[in-house]
């Protein structure tokens, strides 16, 4: 049996990334405690902001209109068993969220203890981190406002 | 208007197999050696060789040079690689033969997911800022897919199962599937959820493995082939990155993919879509406009196996090899990329 030979390898992005106008400020926002979307070519408020509208591909500029707090989960996932990946440790919930005020929806957790606490339509409140460090997760999870 | 003259006349697929002791490489020098040998070319025919292949999988920036070694590069041959699945290799492939130049050409695809966590290597690939600091896998995606489309009352649990067990069931017959036999509906529903509301059978397996694929023209390919595969119309299109801003429950590009390959609605003896996962066949079926009594994934489809970047080259292959076997008059073959359905791509065939 010949012997196998294998290597390890580390799948990272090593870069260290300018977010620009838009995402910055909306990964600003958020150290604020604020969630904040931009007005599509079509008047739609989206959220999170991209810098360029997804379906005309045109420049949507670098005016940022504040949303939520509160929030809709429009679908949703459980997540049984979490990856080191995921932002929370414990089992939670992947969901489409709408802020209110936005015609959108943004993926991220929501910490619900349990999938019997889950259902589309609940009403969610973002909880921001206390110690910030630039990234979507410094909103740590959703959590339920019912 | 592209050419309608060129045909797919000769392929080859590994079976689809978690930790196949084989390089990517290896797994690509066998495949496409018995490609060129159905095609009956010498590969200094081939004109242009394009390559499908991620590596991000691999693990390692440009890993995909070395796969050329399985094409032969000595005496330098024209070629071009693309960082997704074989099947956008074949429309660059046959997007340089309707440039009339050149009678054959070679598409590839190969990956192997079985050496990597896959969960935390696609969730890498979706947008830096908003999507991959979650570790949004494809699992966890295709979840909240699945829940749209129940809450949407556009499909039930049980829906979900059918497709598996139809999926297994038809690979049977399939020598290359990873998951294949007879399944009972309301076991599958009977098992634990996996990421709610999906339970694992309605997941790929995890798999290793490549396809190849050889396209000639005209006279050409009725020279080498008694009944060649003509492409009518081939198109790939996308859709916004972001789930939250476009309606998952159904595949825009899909239907616009689907009409620009020429595809008109009528009748199909075969359909084979890349549905990663058992909602994405009810998804697909309504976006391409399948009509009722089209065969779906006689092969299986992804759920019986899941080569990442062969698999939508697999469903080309697939398709076309019912029409030159003579079992089909006319096959439609798509291919996916990014997460949710966002890029679709639809080739359209026909025999002679």
């Amino acid at each position: 049996m010949t012997e196998l030979r294998t290597s390890e390898t580390k799948l990272e992005f090593p870069y260290s990334r300018t977010t620009g106008p838009v995402i910055g400020a909306f990964l600003a926002g958020l150290r604020e405690g604020k969630v904040l979307g931009i007005k599509g070519a079509d008047g739609r408020t989206l959220v999170p902001p991209p810098e360029y509208d997804p379906e005309t591909g045109g420049y949507l500029g670098v005016e940022l209109v504040e949303v939520g707090p509160l929030g809709t989960v429009q679908a949703w996932a459980w997540v049984h068993d979490p990856l080191p990946k995921h932002p929370l440790d414990h089992p939670f919930a992947f969901a489409l969220i709408r802020p209110d005020g936005a015609d959108s929806a943004m993926l991220h957790a929501v910490d619900a203890g349990d999938p019997a606490a889950m259902r589309t339509g609940l009403r969610v409140r973002p909880r921001f981190k206390t110690e910030p460090t630039g990234l979507i997760t410094d909103l740590e999870a959703w959590e339920a406002a019912e | 208007m592209p050419a309608r003259d060129i045909a797919i006349i000769g392929y080859a697929q590994t079976p689809s197999q978690r930790d196949a002791i084989q390089s990517e490489v290896q797994l690509l020098v066998g495949t496409i050696t018995d490609a060129v040998t159905m095609a009956g070319i010498e590969r200094r025919e081939i004109g242009f060789t394009c390559a499908g292949s991620c590596d991000y999988l691999t693990g390692g920036p440009f890993a995909f040079v070395s796969n050329l070694e399985a094409a032969g590069s000595w005496p330098p041959i024209s070629e071009s690689h693309v960082e997704a699945d074989g099947a956008f290799a074949l429309y660059e492939a046959w997007m340089r033969l309707q440039e009339g130049d050149i009678d054959i050409a070679l598409a590839f695809g190969s990956g192997k997911s079985s050496p990597s966590n896959p969960a935390e290597v696609w969730a890498q690939q979706l947008d830096p800022y908003y999507l991959a600091p979650l570790g949004a896998d494809p699992v966890s995606l295709a979840a909240i897919q699945a829940r749209a489309l129940l809450d949407a009352g556009r499909a039930t649990e049980r829906d979900f199962a059918e497709v598996v067990a139809r999926s297994r069931a038809q690979a049977a017959s399939n020598p290359n599937a990873q998951l294949s036999g007879a399944v009972d509906v309301d076991a599958l529903l009977a098992a634990p959820y996996h990421t709610a509301p999906l339970r694992r059978h309605d997941l790929p397996p995890i798999s290793d493995g490549a396809a190849a694929v050889i396209m000639a023209r005209g006279d050409k390919a009725r020279e080498l082939c008694s009944r060649p595969a003509w492409i009518r119309g081939m198109d790939h299109r996308i859709d916004p990155h972001q789930p939250g801003v476009r309606d998952i429950t159904t595949a825009r590009s899909a239907t616009t993919a689907a009409k620009k390959a020429g595809y008109d609605g009528g009748p199909l003896d075969v359909a084979e879509v890349c549905a990663t996962f058992s909602p994405q066949e009810i998804i697909l079926r309504e976006a391409l406009g399948l009509p009722e009594g089209t065969q779906i994934n006689p092969s299986g489809g992804p759920l019986a196996g899941n080569p990442v970047m062969a698999v939508g080259l697999v469903r080309v292959i697939e398709a076309a090899a019912r029409i030159i076997g003579g079992s089909a008059d006319r096959a439609l073959a798509h291919a996916t990329a990014g997460p949710l359905l966002q890029q679709n791509l639809v080739c359209l065939m026909e025999g002679e």
